[in-house]
């Protein structure tokens, strides 16, 4: 498949539109100087991704995307980010020095996945867009085929909260716990 | 569309992730890299999954797993970033060094 060919497709100019934006959002996210503006493009990097699933035909997990990522855990890092930092202006110290090696690496990681995915899959063709997965077949699946993953991923979940409960909350010294002085 | 094009653009943001995690010191920073990864992988199980066609959806059950999963690993990494800096009052990487020998 020519370049030429491939252009000429509309649904591949937003394609390119969507990925520009995911990629200059990432690449914010890593480089940003200011700790909420680095999770708020994490918004933008995690939004482009729910529209190339629409590109994709899968509308039930781009929009379980957007709520389960920008919903509820952007507004988790939020709080934790005002949490740990009073100021959150800019900051010079959120890097290390050392950025030359991690770099290359990245690099290096990044020709091997592409140079890898090239080789082995070519020009292959994804289904055609108008035809949404029925979420119907969705969740078929998931109560069907994939029951046990799925309690367990319920119970890694309630583990989850009652982990994350346990570990943040504050121990009360034997003083405090005497006079009844809650957390 | 081919499904390669999904595919490079995952591995350029998984690069990303790599990159923020290796550079970053705050812990916070951390979690947001390894986010934009988790994000890279549910972006070629939806590609595969377009392009395999399997009529009980697999690929997209398994995005939903990883999005449930990430969603757990960020409620316990922000719990454990708080007790770090509640005890130490810092939350960069490069000052926790109590278990370093």
């Amino acid at each position: 498949m020519t370049f030429e060919s491939w252009i000429s497709e509309p649904v591949n100019w937003v394609f390119l539109l969507i990925g520009l934006a995911v990629l200059v959002s990432g690449f914010r996210v890593v480089t940003s100087r200011n700790v909420v503006h680095a999770a708020l493009f994490l918004v933008g990097a995690l939004g482009g991704s729910a529209g190339l699933f629409l590109l994709l035909s899968a509308e039930f997990v781009a929009w379980v995307l957007v709520l389960v990522y920008i919903g509820a855990v952007i507004v988790l890092f939020l709080f934790g980010i005002m949490i740990t930092r009073a100021p959150t202006g800019l900051d010079e110290g959120l890097d290390s020095g050392r950025k030359f090696w991690p770099a290359i690496l990245s690099l290096a990681v990044f020709v091997t996945l592409a140079w890898g995915s090239i080789d082995a899959f070519g020009a292959n063709p994804v289904a055609t867009t108008g035809t949404a997965t029925v979420t119907e077949v969705l969740g078929e699946s998931l109560l069907g085929r994939f029951v046990i993953p799925f309690e367990v991923v319920g119970f890694v979940l309630l583990a989850a909260l009652i982990g994350g409960i346990t570990i943040a909350r504050r121990d009360l010294t034997p003083v405090e716990e005497e006079s009844g002085v809650a957390g | 569309m081919i499904v390669n094009q999904f595919l490079i653009l995952s591995a350029a943001l998984f690069a990303l992730g790599v990159y923020g995690l290796l550079v970053r010191r705050n812990i916070v920073l951390i979690l947001l890299s390894v986010e934009l990864m988790l994000n890279a992988v549910n972006i070629n199980l939806v590609a595969f999954e377009a392009m395999l066609d399997t009529t009980e959806a697999l690929g997209q059950v398994f995005a939903i797993f990883v999005i449930t999963v990430a969603a757990a690993e960020v409620g316990i990494g922000l719990a454990i970033v708080l007790m770090i800096f509640r005890n130490r009052r810092s939350a960069n990487v490069d000052e926790l060094n109590l278990m370093r020998w």
